[in-house]
């Protein structure tokens, strides 16, 4: 396929697939367990994510953020309704890093290149840029554990990358950093994102973090996850976590987001 | 220019077009343009990465080789000194130098290394074999659930029968030959492989199987690039306790079935010494066991299994 071609990234390179969204869930519900006994997870989620746009899901614990993005990566099947990846299987980072131990940071890339048909001759290389991407020029021999957690997700993130996949599935992927390494990785994210235009899908739990990345941010209520409210977010990128533009949305989704929690203590 | 991946450049739908080459880097979207950006991450990083620590000669000598060698000399000392007050008359209790005397009689005779090969020989090729089974037999048992259902819980029963059990079965069997000594070190060996390969591949945390299967690496690539890298460790330590079964089956079978056509090895020098009284040379030839099963799990599978776990930061005091 075209992939194996060596281009550059720009923000021209996904213009093709405008008019088509990249990931296009219809009524999607999810439930688990024995028909009957079954308790449902996801109830009619319908959301479209743009070529190239930014999104991320907000909710609090059982809202099924992991489960909806589970779904979009292909790893389980909804109960019903549809899920249209048109770009083929999206790339997906965890909150754990999930790097493969018994490879150096730079064979982890490769073996997501080797696994999508790249030739051997050109993995090194394509990995070397690609950590080149994440600012980790240098660390290909290196041993998992000999890297830090920011340099492991950074890792991780070159690894998804590898997959050449137009959608990036993100789920809480900066959850376990402490706040600095999360706060530069945060402009690491948006940087790489203005350059390649993927569409990312971004599931957190922490209000700041969806203002300050996503273009807009999708609420999620919980039991069964149902989609609240949405904000489009017209701030300009590159923000910072402690813009008040970012605080004051931040408040105000807080504050729906404490509602959709209230509900449930209510009956 | 940021010359990147293009992967990105193929996000349209196959057959993208023309356009997919034209991708064209931004104006002015150079790495390089992010100097903060990029001077607090190296600096992240070099607060956060350790210099892995290598230990000195020196160290190593005192840590490593000195307790050991101390133990041995205090054991063999109170031996000494128990065989010199007579606690037990000399043809129980000899003392150190009289089993040195018959190592050195079996040296003399020249055939100290024929014996000792004869046996290593032997557990090699009855490894070897159990390797060739019981590998196939534990990746079957783990992941097809009917076959661990019908035959796990047997194949760990079987561990904890002692395999000198199957000794005289096998003697009936095969008769006195060498069928006899493999089939009991096959018997012995067989399940803690099995079972090493079983638990290791349990033990694979799910998280790699998910990121694996996003990468792409379902069914047989996920066993080959997936499954079986993951389930390595436990395997080395299944391989590692194999061979001790392998080893302690062949001399159980080797001191019972005793047959000129067996050849001499150490069980069957063991044997000799008892039945010819000569104590030290039922201690020379316990030594000999010992030794050359300390020795191969010191040669070759503690090096094996210290580099697979160094290189994954699972050895203590590595990470």
């Amino acid at each position: 396929m075209a992939a194996s071609t060596l281009t550059e990234v720009g923000p021209g390179a996904v213009t093709e697939a405008v008019g088509a969204p990249a990931v296009r869930l219809g009524q999607v519900s999810k439930s688990f367990g024995r028909p009957g006994a079954a308790q449902t997870v996801l109830d009619g989620i319908s959301l479209d994510v743009a070529p190239g746009e930014f999104v991320c899901l907000l909710g609090a614990s059982g809202c099924g953020k992991s489960t909806l993005l589970n779904l979009v990566a292909g790893l389980d099947r909804p109960s019903s309704g549809t899920i249209e990846v048109p770009g083929g299987r999206p790339a997906l980072m965890f909150q754990e890093h999930a790097l493969f131990p018994w490879l150096t940071a730079g064979r982890n890339v490769e073996l997501a290149l080797r696994l999508r048909g790249v030739p051997r001759a050109e993995r090194r290389e394509r990995a070397e840029r690609l950590l080149d991407l994440v600012r980790l020029r240098g660390a290909h021999g290196k041993r998992v554990h000999e890297l830090s957690g920011g340099m492991r997700q950074r890792v991780a993130l070159a690894r998804a990358l590898a997959q050449a996949s137009p959608v990036l599935l993100m789920d809480e992927p900066f959850a376990a950093l402490d706040a600095i390494t999360r706060d530069v990785l945060h402009e690491e994210l948006t940087h790489l994102w203005s350059e390649t235009r993927l569409s990312v899908l971004f599931v957190t739990h922490n209000v700041r973090e969806a203002v300050r990345l996503a273009q807009r941010v999708v609420l999620l209520s919980s039991r069964p996850g149902r989609i609240a409210r949405e904000w489009t977010i017209d701030l300009p990128q590159p923000r910072r976590i402690e813009d008040p533009g970012v605080s004051d949305l931040s408040v105000e989704i807080t504050e729906h987001l404490r509602e959709e929690i209230r509900r449930h203590g209510q009956n | 220019m940021a010359r990147t991946e293009a992967d990105a450049g193929t996000a349209g739908p196959p057959g993208g077009g023309p356009d997919a080459g034209s991708a064209r880097p931004r104006g002015g979207q150079d790495r390089s343009e992010h100097p903060d950006l990029a001077g607090l991450e190296a600096g992240l990083d070099a607060l956060e990465t350790r210099a892995p620590v290598r230990a000195s000669l020196g160290g190593v000598l005192l840590n490593k080789v000195l307790p050991p060698v101390v133990a041995v000399v205090l054991v063999v000392g109170a031996w000494q000194i128990a065989a010199a007050a007579d606690v037990k008359p000399d043809y129980m209790l000899p003392g150190p130098l009289d089993v040195w005397d018959s190592l050195a009689d079996l040296w003399y005779e020249g055939t100290l290394f024929e014996v000792i090969w004869h046996s290593v020989s032997r557990g090699a090729l009855g490894f070897a074999a159990s390797l060739a089974i019981g590998t196939p037999l534990g990746l079957l048992v783990a992941r097809v659930r009917a076959v661990r259902a019908a035959i796990g819980p047997v194949l760990s029963g079987l561990q904890s029968l002692p395999s000198v059990a199957w000794v005289p079965a096998a003697i009936i069997w095969f008769g006195l030959n060498d069928s006899t000594i493999y089939a009991v070190v096959l018997l012995g060996a067989v399940p803690s492989i099995a079972n090493g390969l079983i638990a290791g591949v349990d033990q694979v945390p799910p998280l790699f199987l998910r990121a694996g299967r996003t990468l792409g690496a379902t069914g047989l690539r996920g066993i080959r690039y997936v499954l079986l890298p993951a389930a390595l460790p436990g395997y080395l330590a299944g391989l590692k306790q194999g061979w001790a079964f392998s080893w302690r089956s062949l001399m159980a079978a080797e001191l019972i079935a005793s047959s000129p056509d067996l050849g001499i090895g150490l069980g069957q020098l063991l044997e000799n010494a008892r039945t010819n009284s000569d104590m030290s040379g039922v201690l020379a030839a316990i030594w000999l066991i010992l030794i050359v099963g300390i020795g191969i799990e010191l040669l070759v599978f503690a090096p094996l299994e210290r580099r697979v776990l160094r290189s994954r930061g699972l050895l203590a005091g590595t990470s």
